[in-house]
Parts: structure tokens; C-alpha cells; sequence
């Protein structure tokens, strides 16, 4: 080689710049790795090593008027997995399967469940009996990722008694995920389903906590707790109701098994609702935790449809109970007075251009005063009536009575009633065609049948009217700001009227000793005709007491109940129930 | 015998990194879940003591012992080679390679370490012989050959990293022998070529750009033309050899070239070890404390990948003091060969510079995907025997010519 010194000496220069070169170099690699990208691998780091594990937070608790719990939060246990992929979720899942019951569509689920959210663990069982729960614990080391926590599970102490209006809670489902309302939940979380566990999701939900744990490459648990401050999960406040427990539960059991329809009851001052039923109910506690599917097949193929509620959903021709509508609407405008008689008085039927209609006692009634009429509730002075206020009239006093609308009420999927709509002509010769009616319309109209089918709720609405001051209250299960809506322009002296005659209709000759012994109770019965069987008529009673002073309105609907008299019992009782008196007793009348 | 004048700077510094590197693989061995690397750091100290004691002995042979000794050195490490084709065996995740010394069921060690410094010995003794450097490709043949057999030995085991290596202990001895630059670049040109043969237009420059040097440089007429239908020839067979390349290996060229087309499989140990180095920041996790290590995102992490854990538990600060250690040491080396009063011992001790300089910047290059994953151990640092014995039998070659060279010199830095 040329060792002269020189060129040695000049090519080590070269050499040890070459090598201060190469370091500089490596350095700011690193530099640029540990320094400038800090921020991005460190949060890779973390995310590589914890894994969220959602804390559900305990739903508000649902109270009634004296805060009596409906609606609480028992301890229960989930069990869910931390996989590293679909394939490993599989069969982590295959051998569970071999100690507890996991059917294959279960497991299906599991899989679909982690690819929508991969980094959390997938839930298995949202409700595990603490039988599992022991057995699991015990092979928990076969099952590296496998989380089993306590976590709050709804619990309703009643049951199916308040089912009727505080729904349940299940899993929320994947076509909900997709949907804005659900924005922000994630797989696995629990939602209301049904009744005030939906209509109140947003107040009652909470705000979910998390922890974390601390997995390896693996995707093993290996550290529980400490990996990182866990934000603990916030409690929905609680939800006050205007609900009276001891008469929701009254009214369920009054219904017993045997009973079809529903009942509601309104505090007829604030709209505050008492109670609300529909019969038969079903357990919302077995909806937690996902309910069996062949308990969700028989609820949903019962004829008696449990899952439909027959206050708010179900709409039926309100039958008698409409006349007081039909009255108020003719007093409003001064077509007559509460001591006017009609022109023909009942003799059993009124004929109507080549029509013959009846009334429903065939004896007759002779000649009535409105008061009368409203007691006896005889069908041939309403039909005058109604033919003295017209069609339009009729059909638009309908209208600003609400005979159109919702009421309101805070739970999902309350039914629109039907009636005709303001230009009423219009409405029949589109339904019928231009030659396919006449007045005969007004006739039914005006004795609650014909094209009137009202939701329960939305007559105990129009008598919360009728016992105040003409003005309808909101009805509200929620303790909220009452609100009313002034429906009826009468005077003091006209409402009275109509309350005497609807206690008349009850206290007809026996009004003395109710004034002593018990309260007045003023109401209507109504049997409405069944369009699908002429033989099993729906029965109605729409009521409040005490009769001057009005601290309940009542609503009862009993499908192919019959006469409204049953229904009128029933009322009678739920009366009682909440004012501690006995009513006075009531005679039979029609409708 | 005369006395040896220690070069302390030298020692201390390789002394200072096996310290570190021992506590690096004692913190690589912390895990969660217990692996082969737990108890990996006793073996270690107890293969740190044994190097230095044959560091010690080393540095009581003279130069011209070495001199003389390297020829017979060589043709039994050659034969050695040749056998481990034979009888060879694997480890870890290159099984099926034949790298490892095996008797008996034993893994005595892997010979290539010991190949390196054969090599260089008898590189050093096949320059150093001559008067002047190689100024053509045809006064090259010796020196090729003698890199030359044992390279192909070992690209045969295949062990790829360590055949980096020789490249590289062939190139900086050359350089540092005196051959000229011009020389160097058009012995390397073939090997350009395959490399940018894929890119039409990047070849083409890089092939005009070499034209320019050749007409320069004025090397013979033949040998010109030679490089150039070299340089021709290997833009033709890259895409013919790319064809024929098995799947898995083109797949490993992509994933080196973009890891996270790949992040499962085979980018997935460069990229959390970028995690883990990133991870780190300016002062790292804490030792013992690094998350990819303790939970196993990291790879190899005694081994291959142990700066890696370096980078996440003391940051950017225990970075650069690993690196200022290596940095110091190479340039110590080459004030050694500078300093070195013949050529053989000049040469030896540059080209074990060379041998450091390029493990550690490949093994470091790695972990931070500037250079692909070859398997090329960290002097010092990274977990194996006959590893660490070599770093050290490196170092009593290097007092030992330091001993006997001469004082400071002018036109070096200042070290």
C-alpha cells in the first residue's frame, strides 16, 4: 500500500468526516423519530398497548309522585373478550361455548360485533348469571382476553304492573347505530327500547365511563387495573313522574289477566298523569339482557298484542262519550241551551229521509232537555242536535277539540286519532264519492260513530277540559311545566252544567246520600261499535270526581268489552282507589 | 517482549459500551410474560468477562504474530465455512440457515463473526505485501479473491447481513490502501446498476454520469469497456432477476421499502420498533420501563433489535450517548491505523474500524427502517457469545497495534 505519511493522514481526514458524517446523519434519524414525531408514536405506543373497557353508567332512576321507585339499577356482571382478530374472537369463543351455552348465532353476532369496533372488547353476555360468572372466574387463565364486569342492569320492582309506560331497555341494535338519533352510541351500550326508558334515552342514558387494561402483542390481559386513570362512568339524574304507584299498581290488577284494553288516569289541574295500563301487559324485566327469543316470538304473535299500547295506540270509535263533544260544540255557539228540548221527542228512533235510526233504548225517552239528554243519553235528541250544527260545524268543533291531534303525551309512537279533516265535504266525497253520502254522516258523527276513532288518551285529554275550565291539560308522565290549551269557550255556567249532567248521568236519584256518604262521580259510558265484530262492542268510560270539584279524570277502554257499564266499573274502582271514598253507584245508562 | 502501552481511551470506551450493552439486555429480558431473553444478561456477563480475558491475551501477541499467523487463520476458517454448509445449524427465526457451529447438539457460536476478523487479517496481509495500491480491476483479482471465497460461503449459509459486512470491510480497506476513489466507484458501478435498473430514466444518468468518470479517469481501454457492458448487462438482468425472485422475497424488498403496506406481517418489527423509539422522546420511558419491550411488540429485542429498547426507555439522550460511544471508538480505531508504524497493522485496525462502522449503522439503520432488516447484530449490545468475543478479540488486535504504532499525527481530528 502508499504508506506515505501524507496521504494517510489525508485519507484518515476523509475517513473520520465520513464517519462524523454517517453519525450526524443516524442522530438526526433519530432526532427526527423520537423528537418531532413524538407526539404521533407515542400515541401509537399507548394505543398499542391499552384497550378501552367501557364502564356502563347507571341509568336515572324513574320515581313516582311520592318517589316510589319504578325504574332502579340492581348489580349485574358482563362478560366480554379483548381479541386480537375475528379469527382468534372465534375461537376463544368456540371453547367458551364448551363451559357455558353459546349457540352459534350468538358467536355470529360476537364476530360482526368486534369488526364494527376492534379495539374494544366485544360483549358476549350483557346479563351473566352469577353462576357463570364463578365459572368463568375460575378458567379465566384459558381465556387471556376475557373482561368479566360488574355492571348496573335495569330492574323495574313492579314489572309488568308499569310496563305499560316505562317500556324497557335492551342492546342498542345495529340499524339503530345507523340512525342520527343513536349518534354516538357504540356496540354493546344499553338504550330504551320502549315507553320512558325511549321517549327520556337522552336524560336517563348517563355518561358511560372507561378504564383501561393493558394488553401485549398478544392481545392477553396483563394488567387490570393502574394502566391508566379510568374515567369513572356519571349516573343519569333520577326522573320524577307524575305516576301514583299504588294506583298503577291497583289499576294493573283490576285488569287482571282475563281484561283487554287499557285505562288512563289524569289529574285534570296539571295533566299530571296517575296512571296508564294497557291490558294485557307484559315483564319488562325480561327484556334485560336481551329477552329469549321465543318469549319475543310469543309476545309479538299474541292476539291480545301485549306490545301494543292500547292507551296511546290503539284508536276506537268513542261512541256516547262523544256526545258531551257534540254538546259542548252546540253550546259554544248558542245553538241551545242546557234546558232546550228538540222538536220530535224519542220515541225509540228518529227517521231521517228514508232512514230509519235508532235510539239504543227502544222504550224511548220522550221529550229531554240537553241535561237530560246527556243523562239518559238518549241518541234521538243528539242526532237533532247534531243536524241543528251542520256538518262543517260539527266536523270543525271536532277539530279545535283536538279530535285531530296528538295529545302529546311524553311516550313514542302515540297514534294520530282519525276524523275528518276541516272541509269536511270535501273529506266524505273523496271517501265515498260526490254521490256516495249524505247528511246520514252527521248523525253517526254526532253521536260519537261514523269516521271518530279517538286513542284513550286522547278523551281522558278532552274530559280534563270538561273538569276544569274548559281548558285541556297536556297529559304528562314526566313531572314537567304543566300546559294547557283553552278548547272549549264556555261559560262557568254552561261547564257546571255539563258536570251536573254527567253526575247526573251516575247520581240519577241517589244524588242525596252520595253528597254524604262518598264523592261525586260524573262520567260517560260509551259502547262503540267494532267494525271487525258486531258482536263484541268496545266498552268506554270517561269520568273524573269529585264532580264539583274534579281531582281525577279517568278514561277506561275495554276491547270487545261489551257495555260501557263494565268499563264504567272499572273506573268507579280506580276512583276509589286514589280519593279513599266510595263512590256514589251508578245506574246503568246507555250508549 | 516489550511492554504494552494500553490505549485507555480505546478500552475504556469498549468497556463503557459492554456495560451499557449488558444493561440493555438486562432491561430487554424484563418482560411481562417471561421469554428466552429473561435470563439472557448472565450469559452475557459472563461472555463480557471471558472477551476480555482473550482481549488481554491477545494484546500480548506482536504484529508480525498476527502477520504471520493470518494465512493459516484464514484457510481454517475458510474450511470451517465450507463444513458449516455441511453440518450447520439454525436459531430463532432463521431456522433453516446454516450459520450456527453445531457439535454434538451444541451451538458452539457462529463462525462468520470470526470470518470478519480472519478476513481482514488476511486482507491486511494481501495489501499491506504490496508497494503501491491496485490501480487497475486486473490487480484487484488477489484481494477479491480473498474477500471473494469466504463472502460466498457465507451468502450460502445465507446469512445476508454479515455478508454486508464484508462488502463493506473489502471497500474501506481498499479505500484505505491507497486505491483511488475514481477506481472504487467503477468497481461498485455493476452493483449501482441492478440497484436503479428498475427506474429507466435514474439508470440512464447514473450510467452517463459513470461514462463521464470512465473518459476522466482513463482507465485502461478494456477494462472500461468491461464496466460499462457490466453496468449494461445489470440493467438488463434486474427486471429478468426481479421475475424470478420467489413472491416472499419480492415481498420482503416492498415491505422494506414502504413497512406499512404490510403492518401485520413483515413491516410489523420495523414498525413497532419505530414505535418504541419514537415512543421514547427526548429522555424515553425509564430503564426497565418501555412498553413495547415489556409487552412484546418488540422484536428480537435482546438481540437485532436492542437499540430499539434504548430508544424507548432512555430517549434521544441515551440514543446519543450509545452513538458518541460508537462514533468515538471507530475514530479511535482510525487514529490507531493512521498512527500504525507498518501497513499491515494500519490496515487491520481500519478495517475493524470498518467492520464496527458498518454494523453499527446497518443494525442501528434498521431499527429505524433507513436500511433493511438483515440480522446484523449491535457491537456490544446485542445478546450472543461468539458476538461479543469478536467485538472484544477486535479490540486486543487494536491495543495491541496501537501499542506498538507511533504518537498524534498531524491532518487527523483531534481525539
Amino acid at each position: 500500500m502508499s504508506f506515505h505519511p501524507n496521504e494517510i493522514a489525508r485519507r484518515a481526514r476523509i475517513a473520520s468526516w465520513a464517519l462524523v458524517g454517517i453519525f450526524a446523519l443516524l442522530l438526526s434519524a433519530f432526532f427526527k423519530t423520537q423528537v418531532v414525531n413524538y407526539a404521533k408514536y407515542s400515541q401509537q405506543s399507548e394505543t398499542n398497548r391499552l384497550r378501552e373497557v367501557p364502564l356502563p353508567a347507571p341509568r336515572g332512576i324513574i320515581y313516582d309522585r311520592n318517589n316510589q321507585v319504578i325504574a332502579e339499577n340492581v348489580p349485574g356482571y358482563t362478560v366480554s373478550i379483548l381479541a386480537s382478530s375475528a379469527d382468534s374472537l372465534r375461537a376463544a369463543l368456540t371453547r367458551l361455548s364448551a363451559i357455558i351455552p353459546l349457540p352459534n348465532e350468538q358467536i355470529d353476532l360476537a364476530v360482526r360485533r368486534y369488526q364494527r369496533a376492534r379495539n374494544r372488547p366485544t360483549a358476549i353476555l350483557s346479563d351473566a348469571s352469577f353462576d357463570v360468572v364463578s365459572v368463568l372466574e375460575e378458567r379465566r387463565i384459558d381465556f387471556p382476553g376475557l373482561i368479566i364486569q360488574s355492571a348496573p342492569k335495569r330492574y323495574y320492582p313492579d314489572g309488568a304492573a308499569v310496563a305499560s309506560f316505562v317500556g324497557y331497555v335492551g342492546e342498542v341494535t345495529e340499524s339503530e347505530l345507523t340512525m342520527p338519533r343513536y349518534q354516538g352510541y357504540k356496540t354493546g351500550q344499553q338504550v330504551g327500547k320502549n315507553g320512558l326508558e325511549r321517549e327520556y334515552e337522552s336524560r336517563l342514558r348517563g355518561r358511560e365511563g372507561v378504564r383501561y387494561v393493558e394488553v401485549d402483542a398478544l392481545g392477553r390481559v396483563v394488567r387490570e387495573a393502574g394502566a391508566r386513570d379510568e374515567v369513572p362512568a356519571q349516573a343519569a339524574n333520577p326522573l320524577y313522574t307524575n305516576i301514583d304507584l299504588p294506583l298503577q299498581r291497583f289499576t294493573a290488577q283490576i285488569f287482571g289477566d282475563s281484561l283487554q284494553g287499557g285505562a288512563i288516569a289524569i289529574d285534570p289541574k296539571t295533566g299530571g298523569v296517575l296512571a296508564l295500563y294497557s291490558a294485557p301487559s307484559y315483564n319488562p324485566n325480561s327484556f334485560i339482557g336481551g329477552i329469549p327469543p321465543e318469549l319475543w316470538k310469543s309476545l309479538n304473535s299474541d292476539t291480545r298484542r301485549p306490545l301494543f299500547n292500547k292507551v296511546t295506540q290503539g284508536r276506537y270509535p268513542p261512541g256516547s262519550t262523544w256526545k258531551l263533544a257534540t254538546a259542548a260544540i252546540a253550546l259554544e255557539r248558542g245553538l241551545v241551551t242546557l234546558d232546550e228540548h228538540m222538536p220530535t221527542p224519542c220515541t225509540g228512533g228518529y227517521q231521517f229521509g228514508n232512514r230509519y235510526f235508532h235510539c239504543w233504548d227502544p222504550k224511548g225517552h220522550g221529550s229531554l232537555t240537553l241535561a237530560g239528554a246527556i243523562e239518559k243519553s238518549c241518541d234521538v235528541y243528539f242526532y237533532q242536535l247534531g243536524l241543528k250544527i251542520g256538518l262543517s260545524t260539527l266536523v270543525g268543533g271536532g277539530i279545535r277539540l283536538g279530535a285531530r291531534d296528538k295529545t302529546g303525551i311524553d311516550l313514542p309512537d302515540e297514534s294520530r286519532p282519525t276524523f275528518p279533516y276541516a272541509d269536511a265535504v270535501n273529506y266524505y266525497n273523496r271517501k265515498y264519492g260526490p254521490r256516495g253520502w249524505s247528511q246520514a254522516v252527521l248523525l253517526n258523527l254526532s253521536i260519537g260513530q261514523g269516521e271518530n276513532s279517538q286513542t284513550v288518551v286522547n278523551m281522558a285529554r278532552f274530559y280534563t277540559a270538561l273538569a276544569t275550565d274548559g281548558s285541556a291539560a297536556k297529559p304528562e308522565i314526566v313531572k314537567d311545566k304543566p300546559e294547557r290549551a283553552q278548547i272549549l269557550q264556555l261559560t262557568t255556567e254552561q261547564l257546571a252544567g255539563l258536570r251536573a249532567a254527567l253526575a247526573g248521568v251516575i247520581t240519577h236519584g241517589t244524588a242525596g246520600s252520595a253528597a254524604i256518604q262518598g264523592v261525586v262521580l260524573a262520567g260517560k259510558t260509551g259502547t262503540a261499535q267494532n267494525a271487525q265484530d258486531p258482536l263484541h262492542n268496545h266498552a268506554w268510560f270517561v269520568g273524573f270526581a269529585p264532580a264539583g270539584d274534579p281531582k281525577i279524570v279517568v278514561a277506561v277502554m275495554l276491547e270487545f268489552g261489551g257495555h260501557g257499564t263494565r268499563a264504567a266499573r272499572i273506573a268507579s274502582k280506580i276512583i276509589e282507589s286514589y280519593l279513599k271514598v266510595v263512590p256514589t253507584t251508578f245506574i246503568n245508562t246507555e250508549g | 517482549m516489550r511492554r504494552v502501552v494500553v490505549d485507555y481511551p480505546l478500552v475504556i470506551c469498549a468497556l463503557l459500551l459492554s456495560i451499557y450493552g449488558v444493561a440493555m439486555v438486562y432491561s430487554a429480558g424484563q418482560t411481562d410474560v417471561p421469554t428466552v431473553a429473561t435470563h439472557a444478561w448472565t450469559a452475557q456477563i459472563r461472555w463480557v468477562i471471558l472477551s476480555i480475558g482473550l482481549a488481554y491475551a491477545v494484546s500480548r501477541g506482536s504484529v508480525r504474530f498476527f502477520e504471520w499467523s493470518a494465512l493459516p487463520i484464514y484457510i481454517a476458517t475458510c474450511l470451517l465455512l465450507l463444513g458449516l454448509l455441511k453440518f450447520g445449524g439454525g436459531a430463532g427465526d432463521a431456522a433453516s440457515s446454516k450459520s450456527w457451529l453445531v457439535i454434538a447438539g451444541h451451538r458452539l457460536g457462529q463462525p462468520a463473526e470470526l470470518a470478519k476478523v480472519a478476513v481482514i487479517l488476511m486482507l491486511a496481509r494481501e495489501l499491506g505485501a504490496r508497494r503501491e495500491a491496485p490501480r487497475s480491476l486486473l490487480e484487484l483479482w488477489k484481494p477479491a479473491v480473498v474477500v471473494g471465497i469466504p463472502w460466498l460461503l457465507i451468502m450460502l449459509q445465507p446469512d445476508l447481513g454479515s455478508g454486508m459486512v464484508f462488502i463493506g470491510i473489502f471497500f474501506a480497506m481498499l479505500f484505505w490502501s491507497g486505491v483511488p476513489l475514481p477506481l472504487l466507484i467503477l468497481i461498485a458501478s455493476p452493483a449501482v446498476s441492478l440497484v436503479l435498473a428498475f427506474n429507466t430514466s435514474l439508470w440512464g444518468a447514473w450510467f452517463l454520469a459513470l461514462l463521464a468518470l470512465v473518459l476522466w479517469y482513463r482507465p485502461y481501454m478494456w477494462e472500461g469497456v468491461t464496466l460499462m457492458l457490466a453496468n449494461v448487462f445489470m440493467g438488463v438482468l434486474a427486471p429478468i432477476l426481479w421475475e424470478r425472485l420467489a413472491p416472499y422475497q419480492r415481498h420482503r424488498l416492498q415491505v422494506f421499502l414502504d413497512p406499512s403496506i404490510d403492518p401485520r406481517n413483515s413491516g410489523w418489527h420495523v414498525i413497532q420498533s419505530q414505535v418504541a423509539i419514537g415512543s421514547g422522546g427526548w429522555i424515553g420511558k425509564g430503564f426497565l420501563n418501555g412498553t413495547q419491550k415489556r409487552l412484546a411488540f418488540l422484536p428480537e429485542q435482546h438481540t437485532d433489535f436492542i437499540f430499539a429498547v434504548v430508544g424507548e426507555e432512555l430517549g434521544l439522550l441515551g440514543v446519543t450517548i450509545a452513538l458518541s460511544l460508537f462514533l468515538f471508538l471507530v475514530l479511535r480505531a482510525v487514529r490507531t491505523a493512521s498512527n500504525a508504524n507498518d501497513s499491515f497493522g494500519s490496515l487491520v485496525a481500519f478495517g475493524l474500524a470498518a467492520s464496527w462502522l458498518v454494523h453499527v449503522s446497518v443494525n442501528v439503520g434498521m431499527t429505524l427502517n433507513l436500511m433493511p432488516i438483515t440480522g446484523i447484530p449491535l457491537p456490544f449490545f446485542s445478546y450472543g457469545g461468539s458476538f461479543m468475543l469478536a467485538c472484544w478479540l477486535s479490540i486486543g488486535l487494536m491495543m495491541r497495534i496501537s501499542s506498538e504504532g507511533r504518537g498524534g499525527r498531524v491532518g487527523e481530528l483531534a481525539i
